[in-house]
């Protein structure tokens, strides 16, 4: 176990690894990285290292869990046994399956779900290293991931935690911060709806920096939408014209 | 079957809805009755029954000695299990828990743990090798909607309803004495759900409202107002206006079910 640290924000207002309170980690998106996947991205956000994978829209199985009317979206959050400190079984923890559930309906209000009458569409995110706001991240891949499969979509979603360390409303919480701080508010937005699409929250915020955060992390959103669109423009600019 | 009514259904909810009424008469921030029941089961270190409406939840706490955390070796510990017995509902199925059962436990547990309102520190036993565990098993005996609110104030009040039995340390072991002390509390949860059906909040929703609606949201305040847990669930959204506007309601209603306990 790593020991806690006295401070999360130091005499200058800086932060554990030198950000300022509103400040973004650097973050790297990289669109179509899996070549069997129908649509796959990465994302390393600080030390965050996320894969996403969409396979489908494909028949379902089990059969019987189809729908007549639309298709079925699938999502498993899975962290890999050397992703933390120390080793996590690859079984899927309580914590895993409720990630899974909230992951896949923040991304749901986004597709549209009755263009694929009875099939399925399966969203596979493997966490490779973690550091804190990984279901965050996770929502970022793999809503390109869904694009990069050519899935019909109102918005891209993009997602962002916000918090309260050291009595500090600060962005993007990493692993520490989160741990020791005293709030965690984790959000996801589809920024041209201005729509909410996952919300959560542990620790205690009074309502004015309940308030403050939710704004924050909105802003942060705000400030990750333009980069993951360049991600996915950027695997189409670089295809090479093939000679005849 | 039924999701065919319920969408049938929609049309005439979302109606009354946008009137300000819904099929049961309710107003849109009105609970439905609340009833609460401690010391239910004789068995179990602290038990509570709770009625929302037809909704039924039973809460039974058991404490045994067990191992502490490592981050936390002065600390006790606190697991909440919710168990959807299949004779509550047609939809509810025997077998390990699905998603659904453990996001209720995941969400009743954090308006506990993020609140602190055990005092953990007092039911350390031996730094570092031996803690009192706090098991609350949420049991649901009938499901008519808002299990996640149902379920964090029969918690709540099987948890004051706990009493911690008197011991002493001999030869390494934990002997068991005679007579009882109540947990240590220091703060009262309480869990507000709203569902978002075209556009409005309503609380407290029934199971066809359930079923119909767009999206869900479960706001926990502890006594001083303060948030301590938040989850949404459905495949709708909110908007950031919304967020706002259902904190501040959320925060009056979790007041006056507080009062509906004793401590």
């Amino acid at each position: 176990m790593s020991k806690k640290p006295e401070k999360l924000i130091d005499k200058k207002g800086l932060r554990l690894d030198g950000r300022k309170p509103g400040e973004l980690r650097s973050i790297e998106i990289e669109v179509g990285v899996l070549p069997n996947a129908d649509g796959s991205a990465y994302i390393r956000q600080g030390k965050n290292k996320i894969l996403a994978a969409v396979y489908g829209p494909r028949e379902l199985h089990p059969k019987h869990l189809a729908l007549p009317d639309r298709t079925v979206l699938r999502c498993r959050y899975h962290m890999a046994p050397f992703s933390v400190q120390e080793r996590k079984s690859p079984a899927p923890s309580r914590r895993d399956i409720e990630l899974s559930k909230v992951i896949r309906e923040a991304l749901e209000p986004s597709v549209f779900l009755e263009y694929y009458p009875r099939t399925g569409i399966d969203i596979y995110i493997e966490v490779l290293e973690a550091d804190g706001g990984t279901r965050c991240a996770s929502i970022t891949a793999a809503s390109l991931a869904l694009a990069d499969a050519g899935i019909p979509m109102q918005d891209l979603v993009v997602a962002c935690a916000a918090g309260k360390v050291d009595d500090t409303i600060v962005l993007d919480l990493m692993d520490t911060e989160d741990k020791v701080g005293e709030a965690d508010v984790p959000v996801a937005l589809m920024p041209n709806l201005n729509a909410i699409t996952l919300l959560q929250m542990d620790g205690i915020l009074s309502l004015e920096e309940f308030e403050k955060a939710v704004n924050l992390a909105l802003e942060g959103c705000r400030k990750i939408y333009p980069m993951q669109k360049e991600a996915l423009k950027a695997k189409y600019v670089n295809v090479k014209e093939v000679e005849e | 079957m039924s999701s065919v009514i319920v969408r049938l259904k929609r049309k005439q909810i979302a109606q009354l809805i946008a009137k300000g009424k819904r099929l049961d008469g309710r107003g849109l921030t009105d609970y439905r009755e609340t009833k609460v029941e401690q010391g239910v089961i004789e068995s179990a270190e602290g038990s509570a029954r709770v009625l929302l409406g037809k909704t039924e939840v039973l809460v039974g706490t058991k404490i045994e000695a067990g191992k502490p955390f490592p981050d936390t070796p002065n600390e006790g510990v606190l697991t909440v299990n919710a168990e959807l017995v299949p004779l509550a509902s047609p939809t509810f199925e025997p077998g390990p828990p699905d998603e659904n059962s453990i996001e209720l436990a995941r969400v009743v547990d954090r308006g506990i743990r993020e609140s602190k309102t055990i005092d953990f520190g007092s039911l350390c036993i031996e730094p570092g090798k031996k803690v009192f565990v706090v098991f609350v098993d949420v049991y649901v005996l009938n499901y008519d909607g808002n299990l996640i609110d149902a379920s964090a104030l029969a918690a709540l009040a099987a948890l004051l309803n706990t009493k911690m039995f008197n011991y002493e340390i001999e030869e390494d072991k934990v002997k068991i004495k005679p007579g009882y002390t109540p947990l240590p509390l220091t703060k009262h949860p309480i869990a507000v759900t709203f569902a978002k059906i075209n556009d409005k909040l309503v609380v407290d929703p029934g199971l066809e409202e359930e079923q119909t609606m767009d999206a869900r949201l479960t706001m926990t305040f502890d006594d001083e107002g303060n948030i301590c847990a938040i989850q949404k669930g459905g495949t709708g959204y909110f908007t950031p206006k919304q967020v706002l506007e259902a904190a501040k309601i959320a925060k009056e209603k979790a007041e006056e079910i507080r009062k509906k306990l004793k401590w």
